[in-house]
C-alpha cells in the first residue's frame, strides 16, 4: 500500500519535475514572462509618470552602503583611468541625437545637480539607503539634442562579466524622470570605485541592477533588438531576468 | 431513521470551488518559487533599510559544515535541511531552503521571480473576485463568527471537542464551527491580503506610486519580513486544513469540493 507519506513525497517530485521540465520549455517561458508587460502597463497605469521615489532624512541612511555586482572593472582601459583619477576619462552621448557629446568629469560635475536620499532595492531583497549627488539625465539629453525616433537610452559601462560589457537600458518615461540622474558623488563623497566610479545611472523606481555604474558612453536607440542580445541589459540577456524592474 | 435533514447536500458554491482548486494550484507556486527568491538574501530584517551589515532578525546561513537558522539570539542548527546540505551527488548546496521546496529546482533567482510575479496575478485578481463573490451571495455571513461563538467559554469548548476530534454530526456539520470561521476568515481577509500589499510594498515603482504602502507597514524591509511570516502561517494553515480533511472523511470533504456534494455525518449512536 501507498502511504500518505510517499503519496506527498512523490507529488511534490512530481510538482517539481513537471515545473522545472515546464521552467526550461521557451512557450512557456512566454507566457511567465507576458506577465513582466501586463505588471509594467499596469504601474504605469496607475502612476503618475512623474511620481517620486521617497527621499529619506539623513538619520535614515544605511551606516554601510554594501557594494555589490562589480567592485573594480578588470579592464587595463579602466584601470588606466583610475589611475589618473578619471582625468582622461569621457562620457560619450551619441546614437540618436543631434549633438553628440564628449563630456570630461569637470564639466559633468558643473552642470546643474540634484541630491537625493533614496532607498536602493536589490532584487535579491535587501535595501540600502543613501545619498547621492549627480546632473539630470534630462539635462544631458537635452544637451545632445535627442531625435524623434529615439525611444530608449542604452548605458554602456566599463565593467565585464566575462567576454561581455555590462550594460542597461530604460525607456524616455523613466530618463525623463525627475530623479533619474548620472551621480558621480555618494554620501557627501566623490563616487568610489566600488560605487561605479566615476559615474553611475539612479534610476529611483526600478531595482538595482538597471543602475549601472561605470558609465562609458550613453546612447540612444529606436529599438533594443539591435544592442548586443535584444534584451536590453547584461542581466536581461545573459540570465532572463525582467527588463522592467519596477517590481 | 428519521431525519428532516436529507443525507446528501450541496455544501459548497461553484464559485466557493473554483477558488479554492485555482488556489490550491497558485498558492503552492507562489510559496515554492517565494522560497527560491528568498534564497537569494536569506536575511529578513525591520525598517526600511537592511543588508548584510545591518542587523538580521531572522538568518538561515552555513559556517563550515554546518547549516543553521538564526531567529534573534536563538541558533538552531538545522544541518541537511536548512543552510546545509549534501546532494545525492555529493555536491554540497548551502542555499537557505532545499532544491524540493523551491520553484525551480535549481537555483535560478530570475526563474524564481519570473513564476511568483506571473502566478501573483490570479492570486491578487481571484481574492479580489472572490471577496465580491461572497459579499453578493452572502457566504461572507457564513464565515462570521457571531458575537456568541467567540465567548472565552464557547472557544473553548471547541478547541477541546477539535482536540477529541470530536465533529458535529448530523445538521450541525452544514454550519462552520467558530475556529473554521476564524481560520477561513483570517485567511481570506487578513493573510492573502496582507500577502498581496507586503507584496507590492517591496515594488519600487508602487512605494513611488503609492508612498503609504511602505509607511502602514513600516519600511520595505519590515514589509519584507511581514510577507515572510505571512507565507509560513499560509503553510500553517494549509497543513492543519489537510490534517483535518483526513480526519473528517477525505473522499467525503474532497467530493465536496469538487461537486460540491457532501455526505451529512452521521452521528455515532446511529452509526450501523
Amino acid at each position: 500500500m501507498i502511504s500518505r507519506r510517499t503519496l506527498l513525497i512523490g507529488s511534490t517530485g512530481a510538482l517539481l519535475t513537471g515545473c522545472d521540465r515546464l521552467d526550461r520549455s521557451e512557450t512557456f517561458r512566454g507566457v511567465l514572462r507576458s506577465a513582466e508587460g501586463l505588471t509594467m502597463r499596469a504601474q504605469r497605469l496607475i502612476t503618475d509618470r512623474n511620481a517620486l521615489a521617497r527621499e529619506y532624512d539623513a538619520a535614515d541612511m544605511s551606516p554601510i552602503f554594501r557594494a555589490n555586482g562589480t567592485r573594480m572593472p578588470a579592464t587595463p582601459d579602466y584601470q588606466r583611468l583610475a589611475a589618473g583619477a578619471f582625468a582622461d576619462w569621457r562620457l560619450a552621448v551619441d546614437g540618436l541625437v543631434a549633438r553628440p557629446l564628449s563630456l570630461a568629469l569637470g564639466q559633468i560635475r558643473q552642470m546643474p545637480r540634484r541630491t537625493q536620499i533614496t532607498r536602493h532595492d536589490c532584487v535579491e531583497g535587501w535595501s540600502a539607503i543613501g545619498k547621492w549627488t549627480g546632473v539630470p539625465l534630462q539635462t544631458v539629453l537635452d544637451a545632445a539634442g535627442l531625435r524623434q525616433e529615439a525611444r530608449y537610452i542604452v548605458f554602456h559601462c566599463a565593467d565585464r562579466f566575462g567576454p561581455h560589457p555590462y550594460y542597461e537600458s530604460i525607456d524616455l518615461i523613466d530618463a525623463f524622470h525627475p530623479q533619474t540622474i548620472l551621480a558621480w558623488a555618494m554620501n557627501d563623497r566623490i563616487l568610489q570605485i566600488p560605487h561605479g566610479a566615476p559615474l553611475r545611472l539612479r534610476v529611483e523606481r526600478q531595482l538595482g541592477y538597471k543602475h549601472a555604474k561605470y558609465l562609458m558612453r550613453i546612447e540612444a536607440v529606436a529599438d533594443l533588438a539591435s544592442v548586443y542580445r535584444g534584451r536590453g541589459g547584461y542581466w536581461e540577456d545573459s540570465n532572463d531576468y525582467e527588463w522592467y524592474a519596477g517590481i | 431513521m428519521e431525519s428532516d435533514t436529507p443525507e446528501v447536500v450541496t455544501r459548497h458554491r461553484l464559485s466557493t470551488r473554483i477558488w479554492h482548486w485555482v488556489n490550491a494550484l497558485v498558492v503552492i507556486v507562489m510559496l515554492m518559487s517565494g522560497l527560491m527568491i528568498f534564497n537569494a538574501h536569506p536575511r529578513l530584517y525591520w525598517g526600511q533599510y537592511g543588508a548584510n551589515f545591518d542587523h538580521a532578525w531572522l538568518e538561515i546561513g552555513s559556517s563550515g559544515d554546518a547549516g543553521y537558522l538564526k531567529l534573534g539570539s536563538l541558533r538552531v542548527p538545522t544541518t541537511g535541511v536548512l543552510g546545509h546540505r549534501i546532494e545525492a551527488n555529493g555536491a554540497v548546496n548551502r542555499r537557505a531552503f532545499p532544491g524540493w521546496a523551491t520553484i525551480p529546482s535549481g537555483y535560478s533567482l530570475a526563474a524564481g521571480r519570473r513564476w511568483h510575479l506571473a502566478f501573483a496575478w490570479p492570486l491578487a485578481l481571484g481574492l479580489i473576485a472572490y471577496w465580491i463573490t461572497i459579499l453578493v451571495n452572502r457566504h461572507a455571513r457564513d464565515l462570521t463568527p457571531r458575537p456568541a461563538e467567540l465567548a472565552p467559554r464557547h472557544l473553548w469548548q471547541e478547541i477541546k471537542d477539535h482536540a477529541r476530534l470530536r465533529f458535529p454530526t448530523g445538521a450541525a456539520a452544514l454550519r462552520y464551527n467558530t475556529l473554521q470561521k476564524l481560520s477561513y476568515s483570517g485567511i481570506i481577509f487578513l493573510i492573502l491580503p496582507l500577502i498581496v500589499l507586503t507584496g507590492l510594498a517591496m515594488s519600487p515603482a508602487m512605494d513611488a506610486a503609492w508612498p503609504w504602502l511602505t509607511d502602514i507597514f513600516g519600511g520595505r524591509q519590515s514589509a519584507r519580513s511581514i510577507h515572510f511570516i505571512c507565507a509560513f502561517a499560509m503553510v500553517a494553515f494549509i497543513l492543519v486544513h489537510l490534517v483535518m480533511v483526513i480526519l473528517a472523511g477525505p473522499l467525503n470533504e474532497i467530493r465536496s469540493m469538487v461537486t460540491g456534494r457532501y455526505r451529512l455525518p452521521k452521528a455515532k449512536e446511529e452509526a450501523p
